[in-house]
């Protein structure tokens, strides 16, 4: 595929690369797998817009929700993304396991190539639009309203980083339906992922859809610490901020610096692939170890840009449902800054095999367990925080708990791994695969469904049902074990990631059990959707109106469920940790305030919809070489965001008069609610309001 | 907490149960994991035996910092559980000088421990440091193709595809390029593994104690046969070797370029194969013809 062959109105695409034309010319399962997935999308879709249109939601979906700058909506766009495109990589996740279980002396049913399509749309899936949309929507939501702050400091901003995640998303959703994905999994080394050797458009939508969820999270990243620097309330000091803020600060900070290289090594790749450079070619002056550099000096922050915020949740989560102020705050807080600190030091851990010096492989190696200290630290704080407390095992705690026992499985292969010789012997194989599993999903994704079952009640005004979610629950837990458990035995039988076929008839026990428990695994996202159902059939026996269903300690669950627009009729002044616990205490939760003030928020704008239609676009344009649509789309970008500095009324006021009504109508109806026990925090009884644990 | 430390010791043989039970678990895995296996968990030679041994010493000394949780966690959720409101409630409670120091120096301690080990293994087993034997090692060059592995045996003028032969108690020393993409070379049961890549050379050493198989493969995904690229690598005594060596000599057609430029080509061979001599500095001339020092010749064969 040369530049000058694709001037056509299509550039480089034909009618073949559309999956359900590829399943009709080559009717083999493989393909029937391929256009049973792009069906699903396109059939979901349409179900989608004739809901939309039944119910009459298209209205309210572009002036509620698509074109609004309000934190907690972007916040809770991201998290259904995240949700949408973990329902993707689950799936895959399963299919892989299902082909690896029966392909031992057999091809299985997925053609080498489709399997490698998987393995690399499973991974950048579920780390780019999963857990990072998951974290950003999480942080978006909740850190505002634990600062006291009414909005982020760049609420547009905010929707176009959005946007543009969104956009990556997109694509890598488009490239079900047309044409292939890349085969080069989601670190996508060169050379292999060269132009030599993976001609065609796979490799270009990986490009894409990372660069701009890239510069999506780099401008997150700035938002979210200027936030916090900036946008506390008064007294609310950083060593009062709630944890979660903490960990928020240092994601954010670790954006800034660590997305910057990805976005450059993904650029680099595309002008070796489009333009003839040299950066990571075999030949030429190319070398492709700056690329391994470039893209692990992003990759290992990026690991903490994820597990940081999940631990903040930890924190929240596991102080509350145990009636106490979270143990050794200030421990926590330096131990989160080292981890952020160290998380620079050691992206040369994942290639200890690509023949530097043992001098140079022992101090990566040291550094990488020095990242043990500190999160050892945390995980005995967290134990502590539970000691002399009042514990109760809501989902939410269960999902820590689960969290606590099996990251510290992680952490000893992490250890393991960190040896330079003895990654030489696990490297690249299915024991590596269960070690980063065994972190990210209790790390991340339990934390992330912690966080879900912890803060719903606060987003949507009701509660989540606790018997599917602790349903869920065990087949999350039992599930991961059954699945990730039999791959470190793999591993250390020789057994490589990756690997379509197998030639040892000994693996096969092992690869069914693993095979089981990522079904339990998946039956554990279902549940959650089973969850969800039932929880919103049942929304009005579930009501919290007066906001602070577990009895919470920060500011978030100082106001109504939901929030209004606006977060707090007046800001909250803040006299030391635990601020909203610190106010029940002194009885002075839910006093009506002396004096009410106008209230600025901004107005929505289809700046961002339309920077991220632009976006789709332009990366659609630039996988085919559809060079007017990459000029269009180039050009909607820029010219929304130049169009965009002409438009002085930005904002919005909300009179004083009308913030009391509302308000003071509120504290109304929570004086008027009897307070809940915590043993009946799971009943109807409970509608919101606390009382005081004794 | 202290005093509940205390109260534990008296029930010390719980601790004790648990830490053997785990050590137990652990140990059943590895020898599952053991039979008919493939990895260096089952070794056979020096270098996968230490690697095995690290690994466990590893283990162990982590299990003083894991362990205690998995103990605590339990005791702690029973006891402080809401319903019996049977341990003592103190919200306030968040700081213990004596635990602080507990949680931070157990750690540090460990990570200095095993951080000296670290520093020390890694030079011990730097898979370019020559291994001690009497004799010299036997030289091997490897070269990573799709989906294939060539190896040329420089001192015995010979080569073969996909299989590699080595002397059972001698030294072996792999030179390592590639002639496509990045591949990692691995003999699972004999050590770890180094990557290959284009216009560089990389090195390990390695030594089989017995003689045997062992397969080998390349673990770095690169495309369509990559679940096919592995080898057998053969150890044999050192007679052995000299008559494999002989005989190929004799009786099987020379590695020249026009040979090269067919293994090249990406496919996954049906069988190994053997040659009975190779065109001279093939292994260089791979190497340089990505860099454009002298080269021999490029990738597919070509010349420049």
């Amino acid at each position: 595929m040369t530049v000058e062959s694709s001037f056509s109105l299509l550039g480089t695409l034909t009618p073949q690369d559309i999956s359900f034309v590829q399943t009709f010319e080559n009717p083999v399962m493989s393909e029937f797998i391929d256009g049973a997935a792009g069906s699903v999308l396109v059939i979901g879709m349409i179900i989608v817009a004739a809901l939309l249109t039944y119910y009459r939601g298209w209205k309210t979906l572009w002036f509620d929700w698509l074109t609004s700058v309000d934190h907690k909506k972007v916040g809770i766009m991201y998290i259904v993304v995240a949700f949408v495109m973990l329902a993707r990589a689950i799936i895959e996740g399963v299919l892989m396991r299902y082909q690896q279980s029966i392909a031992v002396n057999d091809p299985g049913v997925l053609t080498p190539d489709h399997f490698g399509q998987l393995f690399s749309t499973h991974g950048s899936i579920m780390i780019f639009f999963m857990a990072m949309p998951f974290i950003t929507g999480m942080i978006n939501y909740i850190m505002p309203q634990q600062i006291g702050a009414r909005d982020v400091s760049f609420p547009l901003l905010n929707a176009i980083s959005l946007w543009l995640t969104a956009a990556g998303a997109a694509l890598v959703m488009i490239s079900l339906v047309v044409g292939k994905f890349s085969t080069g999994g989601w670190t996508a080394y060169p050379p292999y992922t060269g132009i030599e050797f993976s001609p065609g458009e796979g490799v270009d939508y990986w490009i894409w859809s990372i660069s701009l969820t890239s510069i999506g999270s780099t401008l997150t990243g700035v938002n979210f610490a200027t936030t916090i620097y900036k946008n506390r309330a008064p007294g609310m000091t950083l060593f009062r901020m709630p944890l979660f803020c903490w960990t928020s600060l240092c994601t954010s900070v670790l954006m800034i610096f660590a997305m910057a290289p990805l976005t450059i090594a993904t650029l680099m790749l595309a002008l070796d692939r489009y333009a003839g450079f040299h950066f990571f070619t075999n030949d030429l002056g190319g070398n492709m170890m700056n690329y391994a550099n470039l893209f692990w000096l992003f990759g290992h922050p990026e690991v903490y840009i994820l597990i940081l915020p999940a631990f903040g949740v930890f924190s929240e989560v596991i102080s509350t449902f145990s009636g106490k102020t979270i143990y050794g705050y200030k421990s926590l807080v330096v131990a989160t800054m080292s981890i952020a600190v160290l998380s620079f030091t050691v992206w040369l851990h994942h290639f200890f095999t690509m023949g530097q010096g043992a001098n140079v492989n022992a101090i990566f190696g040291i550094a990488t367990m020095l990242i043990g200290v500190p999160t050892g630290v945390k995980v005995y704080d967290w134990l502590l925080t539970m000691v002399r407390g009042r514990i109760r095992l809501t989902t939410a705690m269960l999902f820590s708990i689960m969290f606590l026992v099996t990251f510290v499985i992680g952490g000893l292969t992490g250890v393991i791994l960190a040896n330079p010789p003895v990654d030489f012997a696990v490297h690249n194989s299915l024991f590596l695969v269960a070690h980063f599993h065994n972190m990210v999903i209790p790390g991340v994704l339990f934390g992330m469904i912690a966080g879900y079952q912890f803060w719903f009640p606060k987003a949507f005004g009701f509660r989540l049902a606790e018997r599917w979610g602790k349903a869920s629950f065990w087949c999350w837990s039992f599930g991961f074990y059954l699945t990730f458990m039999p791959l470190y035995v793999l591993g250390l039988m020789g057994a490589m990631r990756r690997t379509v076929e197998w030639f040892r008839p000994e693996y096969l026990g092992w690869l069914q059990a693993s095979f089981v428990g990522a079904l339990l695994l998946f039956s554990g996202f279902i549940l959650l959707i089973v969850q969800l159902i039932v929880s919103v059939r049942q929304r009005d026996q579930r009501r919290v109106p007066a906001g602070d269903p577990w009895d919470g300690r920060s500011l978030e669950w100082s106001n109504s469920a939901p929030p209004p627009e606006y977060n707090f009729a007046v800001i909250p002044e803040v006299s030391g940790q635990d601020a909203f616990t610190r106010l029940k205490e002194q009885g002075k939760a839910y006093a009506s305030p002396a004096a009410y003030d106008d209230i600025i928020v901004p107005k929505n704008s289809i700046v961002a919809p339309v920077i991220g239609v632009g976006a789709i676009a332009l990366g659609f344009a630039l996988v085919w070489h559809i060079w007017w649509l990459v000029a269009l789309g180039f050009v909607t970008i820029w010219g929304a965001v130049i169009a965009r500095s002409f438009v002085t009324e930005t904002e919005r006021v909300i009179p004083a008069s009308e913030v009391r009504a509302d308000h003071e109508a509120w504290l109304q109806q929570v004086r008027e609610c009897a307070t809940t026990p915590r043993e009946q925090e799971d009943t109807s009884a409970n509608v919101g309001r606390a009382e005081v644990l004794a | 907490m202290i005093e509940n430390m205390v109260s534990m010791r008296r029930h010390q043989e719980l601790p004790k149960i648990l830490v053997q039970s785990t050590g137990g678990l652990l140990l059943l895995m590895f020898s599952v994991a053991t039979t008919a296996s493939n990895g260096f968990i089952n070794p056979a030679g020096p270098i996968a035996e230490e690697l095995r041994d690290h690994l466990i010493f590893i283990v162990m000394v982590m299990a003083v910092v894991i362990v205690p949780l998995f103990i605590a966690l339990p005791w702690t959720l029973w006891r402080y559980r809401l319903r019996t409101k049977s341990g003592s409630y103190q919200p306030n409670w968040e700081f213990s000088w004596p635990l602080e120091i507990l949680i931070w120096g157990l750690p540090a301690v460990i990570v200095v421990v095993l951080g000296w080990n670290l520093w020390h293994q890694s030079y011990e087993l730097d898979p370019y440091k020559p291994l001690a034997a009497a004799e010299a090692p036997l030289e091997i060059q490897a070269i990573a193709l799709d989906w294939k592995w060539v190896f040329i045996y420089p001192d015995q003028n010979v080569a073969s595809v996909n299989e590699v032969m080595i002397v059972a108690g001698r030294p072996v020393r792999f030179r390592l390029t590639s002639g496509t993409v990045m591949q990692s070379f691995m003999i699972p049961r004999l050590g770890g593994q180094i990557y290959t890549m284009a216009g560089m050379e990389t090195q390990m050493n390695l030594l089989a104690s017995e003689p045997g198989q062992f397969r080998g493969l390349n673990t770095q995904y690169n495309g369509m046969g990559f679940a096919n690229q592995k080898f057998i690598t053969h150890a044999v005594s050192q007679a052995d070797f000299d008559a494999w060596a002989t005989k190929m000599s004799d009786s099987k057609p020379p590695l020249n370029q026009a040979a090269w430029a067919l293994l090249a080509k990406p496919s996954v061979l049906a069988a190994p194969q053997s040659f009975g001599s190779v065109a001279e500095g093939l292994f260089t001339g791979v190497i340089a013809g990505f860099t454009g020092g002298h080269p021999h010749m490029k990738a597919d064969g070509t010349d420049l």
